[in-house]
Formats: C-alpha cells, structure tokens, sequence
C-alpha cells in the first residue's frame, strides 16, 4: 500500500510542475486573444508624430 | 503587418510582435484587462520615446518588459493607499482546497494566483510562464538572481497555501490521520 503512494519529493515536484503548466495555459490563452485596434492605432499616431521614419 | 522573428533593423517594427506578451504580462499584474490595456499603452509610448537608449541586439521583449513593470510599479505607488485596501480585501478571502481532484481547477488556480502579491506574480510570470531565465528575471525587476529564485519559491509556496496544498505532501488524495503520520515521519528521515 506504501509503495504505491508518491513520495513527498515527488508530489512536490508534482505540484511545482501542475503550477507552472497552469501558469502557462493561462499566458498562452491571453496570448492568443486579438490585440485591441487602440494599440495599431497609437502606434501609427506615434509614427505620424515622428515624421514617418 | 508581416509576422517575423527575425529582428527587423528599426526595433519600432518589432514592437507589435510583442503587444500580445506585453499584454499578458500586464494583466497579470494589474489582474484587470482595463487598467492592463492602459499600462501596455503607456509602456508603447515610453518605449517609443526611448527607443533611442534600447541596445540593438539585446532582448526587446525583455527591454519593454522592463518598462512595462516599472511603470506599474510607479503609478501603484502612487495610489498606493487605494491598492493596499484591495490587496487587504483579496487577502481576507479564502480559497476552499479542491475537493478529491489532484488537479488544479483552472478557477481556483486563477483566484489564488490574483491574491499574491504583484511581486509574486511577476516573477512567476517572467519565469514559469515566460521562459525568462533567473538571470533575466533578475535584470528586468532589478534584484539579485538569489532574490528571483527565492521569491519564485515563495511565491509557488503561497499559491500551495491558497490551494489549501501543503508543498512536499501528497495532493492525489485526503489523507487520514495514521497515513499524514506514516508520511511525515518518512519526510523527517528523507531529510
């Protein structure tokens, strides 16, 4: 019954691994999602102001 | 707008490429996409000012990360008052352990992640999201590498605590009391 329970080292290496796959799908899906219009915008109004390098 | 990873010679044309992981980084630290869609302009219009100063070569995601963060951290000191009243808010809540699911809950996982401070979620974000290596973690938040790699300990520690998951013990199952004493008697031997 012992034997086929994880060993502390490896739940918490477990939980750190869980930790930073969730870390990450998260990143991933803000990263995927359309960047608003107001930052193309401001980009090209910066570029306009700077006498179009 | 062509997608390219190559740096293109004017910095300025790569900027856009990394509006998406200037966003993400934003939202984790303000946990708000309104204030987090007003720090990622502020940070284009920083960086546009001073991409005279950006060393051609160097990493520019790790350069308007830089700025990104520390204009964060300027205008929450600002209203720091007001920020520590939320912080305290989000603080008296608790989070209930997921119950039987050795799983993270994705929502539980995001609650307790927004209850840490902004210095624990940025470096969780730079280095266990982001890929940053310690060293740039280091150079971007201006701390020692030590002072990263402590603080991301920390952090995932205070993440185990808000899950109701102690670190080091068994997350698969509930335990009984004979199990927990089996356990920790093995954890002070392995130690």
């Amino acid at each position: 019954m012992w034997g086929a329970m994880a060993k502390p080292k490896d739940t918490a290496a477990h939980l750190k691994d869980a930790i930073d796959e969730n870390l990450r799908k998260i990143y991933h899906e803000i990263l995927n999602e359309d960047i608003p219009d107001r930052f193309k915008d401001l980009i090209e109004q910066l570029r306009k102001k700077e006498g179009g390098k | 707008m062509t997608e390219h990873d190559a740096p293109a010679a004017d910095p300025r044309d790569d900027l856009p490429h990394h509006l998406p992981a200037m966003r993400a980084f934003a939202i984790s630290l303000t946990r708000d996409l309104t204030a987090a869609d007003d720090l990622v302009q502020d940070t284009i219009v920083k960086a546009w000012s001073n991409f005279d100063k950006f060393q051609s070569g160097s990493n520019l995601r790790a350069w308007l990360f830089t700025i990104l963060r520390n204009t964060f951290y300027s205008d929450r000191r600002k209203r720091r008052r007001e920020v520590m009243d939320s912080d305290g808010v989000h603080a008296a809540t608790l989070f209930v352990k997921p119950a039987h699911d050795a799983r993270l809950a994705m929502t539980d996982f995001l609650g307790a992640f927004n209850q840490l401070t902004p210095e624990h979620r940025e470096v969780l974000v730079l280095v266990g999201a982001s890929g940053f290596s310690y060293e740039d973690a280091a150079t971007m938040t201006g701390v020692a590498v030590g002072t990263v790699k402590s603080r991301v300990s920390r952090a995932r520690l205070r993440l185990c605590e808000l899950l109701g998951l102690q670190a080091g013990e068994d997350i698969v199952a509930e335990m009984d009391g004979a199990t927990k004493a089996v356990m920790s008697r093995s954890t002070t031997q392995a130690a």
